[in-house]
């Protein structure tokens, strides 16, 4: 079992947590993980990618090769189109059509969204409304880790474990507000044609 | 045995606690800066080791000399351009008997994902004539820490732990083993071979180099080195050094045959297990990341008998990061395929300053002060500030190293391009701008030097400026700037038209002005904000 993903995002939407609170499960459930990440200068609300792997057999590189992965999640869709090339031809592109537009020439919503149909196996859901709709605005990207779930190599369960572990330090009232946007993402992916 | 999931960075940082150090330095630069952190983090749950920010890689380095004069065990990390600001301690510290394990992590940045350039720190270990070690993955950042400090102790020299942004921003599980205790204190038992008059260093420089076989014989039997030489294929062999080992295991197995293969931990390079693999093989294809370095040395100047394949030879990419992919047409594979946008243009999304930093506030009270048809010369530095390059601001025309804004400012100046303005970060200054500003205020040249105080190293993620902000102004004055040409502002939306005004007059000034600018960061204050919320409970939801 190989299961590799391309995490995407804009530098502050948390796709490196997303990446930890996946690595972490697999990583409890028995897998071999590595995740690498981008630091620094990119973290300035420019594009960032983390690249994610998890196997059942030692893994060499902590880099995807162009048309392995299995999954790109995006917290935005105009980058979940960015690295489309890492992507296998079965692979399964889970994004948030909730844009961020802190470009000037941001393309039309409308395109980008067509681009994302245009592909084989897609998931797409508004991320903000979702969470919005739970409740807690901020947690986005939780509710995209909620979505990817139904794909991914690890249980539920596990999953919802990382996301408590994560949020403790904050206290019981954001690890709750946490839990329901992963499972408002969860319910919201089940109804889409990608599944 | 115990498991940690570790960052490559945080490997190494685990790998000096495990080897008894008592003391760690470092100023903050991608990709090395978590090295500290992990550090600084350990130090407030345990107490030890001592470990702190420095005004620059240059302190940084000479005060863990310090701390292995002592017989103690220091570290010292920096990133790789950081290197060359601790050059002089570095390369002079190979020739003193080294006392308490001295290790120097440089962390590459090839593909310069946050940096200036792309160097290889293999040729400082090698031009220092020391041991380097290049781990391939985070468990061998952990051992090769350790091993690093016994090698150092055992050869009575500094050794180098070279790792790059790839290895120090990927998390993986390593195996920790049992910490070993601190060294105790015991100085030099030679002071002269710290004193490095004519005299003392000719015999030091004589001892280094007849060390070197040891360091060779250590390297051609490091296990960290390892040949295998294949029974049924004399065609090919591949050489990889450090993490390009992945790179290539990655597309092993699509290989009709299993070629002859060294790996390369250790350097001084082990010269037979090249010789080795060279004579069993036709061909020999090198996959290192950085530069050519071991191409070169193989490659000399001579055609070889055996053909040579690399970064020179034009089959290895020679800009950027090696990749998975990158190196497939080396090896004879066919390049892999993936899904292909048609007919969409993909915008950039290049990195910004944050909505509403004080950065930006300056820049736009620089931009009014300058009359539109007038020819500015607008020097800058390294720091979030650079972003200033990139429109809607557009203010600055440099960006060389850190610290260089001033000087190259004053040398503008000198020249006749005038009026000549230097804009650099509060952090930058004090690590290297602080030198340059004496020369101006010895020469009262006709210029402005703005500091951007955000009262943070912001770039690299918010560590405290090494001296607190509020004795910049103090600083300056004390250097002997003209109290009447020193101005401390308030970069606030608000103050824009009146900060200005004054930078206007400055301008105009022929002499030397220097302004400071200051807001926090909103990152740290945001950060302040939110530790505070997160203790005891949290009562907003905050993502991370």
């Amino acid at each position: 079992m190989k299961y590799d993903i391309i995490m995407a995002g804009v530098g502050g939407q948390g796709a490196l947590s997303v990446s930890s609170i996946i690595a972490s499960s697999a990583m409890s459930e028995g897998f071999y993980v590595k995740q690498s990440e981008l630091h620094g200068m990119s973290q300035r609300g420019g594009a960032v990618v983390a690249h994610l792997r998890i196997s059942d057999k030692p893994i060499s590189s902590d880099m995807i090769p162009v048309g392995a992965a299995s999954m790109i999640l995006s917290m935005e869709p105009l980058e979940s189109l960015r690295y489309l090339a890492y992507l296998s031809a079965d692979g399964m592109l889970v994004t948030s059509t909730d844009p961020m537009k802190n470009i000037a020439n941001y393309p039309d919503l409308g395109e980008v969204l067509r681009q994302i149909e245009l592909t084989p196996h897609h998931v797409m859901l508004d991320s903000d409304q979702v969470a919005k709709k739970t409740g807690s605005a901020h947690s986005g990207n939780m509710v995209m880790v909620g979505a990817a779930s139904h794909f991914l190599p690890v249980r539920a369960e596990t999953i919802e474990k990382f996301i408590s572990q994560m949020f403790a330090r904050k206290g019981e009232k954001v690890v709750t507000a946490n839990l329901k946007a992963y499972h408002a993402g969860r319910l919201a992916a089940e109804g889409s044609p990608g599944l | 045995m115990t498991q940690k999931v570790l960052l490559g960075d945080e490997a190494v940082a685990l790998g000096a606690i495990d080897a008894g150090i008592h003391a760690a330095y470092a100023y903050p630069g991608t990709p090395s800066t978590e090295i500290l952190e992990y550090l600084l983090a350990h130090k407030q749950k345990h107490n030890k080791p001592f470990a702190a920010w420095c005004a620059n890689e240059k302190t940084s380095y000479e005060e863990a000399l310090g701390v292995s004069f002592a017989g103690r065990r220091a570290m010292v990390s920096m990133k790789h351009v950081g290197l060359n600001v601790a050059a002089d301690p570095f390369i002079n510290s190979a020739l003193v008997t080294i006392n308490g394990g001295l290790v120097v992590v440089s962390a590459d940045d090839p593909g310069m994902h946050s940096s200036q350039n792309e160097q290889d720190s293999r040729y400082y270990a090698d031009f220092a004539h020391i041991v380097c070690l290049e781990p391939a993955n985070q468990q061998e950042a952990y051992e090769m820490t350790r091993e690093a400090f016994d090698v150092s102790e055992r050869f009575h020299i500094p050794v180098m732990v070279r790792i790059v942004t790839r290895l120090a921003h990927s998390r993986s599980v390593v195996n920790v083993s049992e910490p070993r205790a601190e060294s105790p204190l015991s100085r030099a038992d030679s002071p002269a071979s710290w004193i490095l008059l004519p005299v003392n260093a000719r015999r030091q420089w004589h001892k280094l180099l007849e060390t070197q076989k040891d360091l060779l014989d250590y390297s051609e039997r490091s296990a960290y080195n390892s040949l295998r030489l294949s029974k049924d294929n004399n065609e090919l062999g591949v050489i990889t050094t450090g993490i390009a080992k992945n790179y290539y295991l990655e597309n092993l197995s699509e290989l009709d045959s299993e070629p002859s293969h060294l790996h390369i931990g250790v350097y001084p390079l082990p010269v037979e297990k090249i010789r080795k693999l060279v004579s069993h093989v036709k061909r020999v294809l090198i996959l290192e990341e950085g530069y050519p370095y071991l191409e070169r040395y193989l490659r000399g100047i001579i055609e070889p008998a055996v053909r040579i394949q690399g970064k020179l030879s034009g089959e290895v990419p020679r800009e950027g990061e090696l990749t998975p992919d990158n190196i497939r047409n080396a090896l004879d594979l066919p390049p892999h395929r993936g899904l292909e946008l048609s007919g969409f243009a993909l915008p950039n999304r290049p990195p910004r300053l944050c909505t509403g930093c004080p950065h930006a506030d300056s820049f736009h009270a620089i931009k009014g002060a300058v009359d539109a048809n007038e020819s500015v010369f607008m020097a800058s530095d390294i720091g979030c500030y650079s972003l200033g390059a990139l429109p809607p601001y557009s203010a600055i025309e440099t960006c060389v190293c850190m610290g260089a804004s001033i000087g190259m400012a004053k040398g503008a100046s000198d020249a006749g391009l005038r009026p000549a303005i230097a804009t650099i970060g509060d952090s930058t200054f004090l690590h290297s701008g602080v030198t340059a500003l004496m020369d101006c205020i010895a020469a009262d040249t006709d210029m402005t030097v703005i500091i951007l105080d955000n009262e943070t190293v912001g770039m690299t993620g918010g560590q405290p400026t090494i001296l607190p902000d509020s004795r910049l102004e103090s600083v300056v004055l004390g250097l002997g700037a003209k109290p009447e040409h020193v101005y401390v502002l308030s970069a606030h939306p608000k103050q824009n038209e009146r900060n200005a005004e004054i930078i206007h007059q400055e301008i105009n000034y022929n002499g030397l002005s220097v302004i400071i600018t200051v807001r926090e960061c909103l990152e740290t204050l945001r950060r302040k904000k939110r530790d505070k919320q997160a203790e005891p409970a949290g009562s907003e939801l905050v993502a991370v």
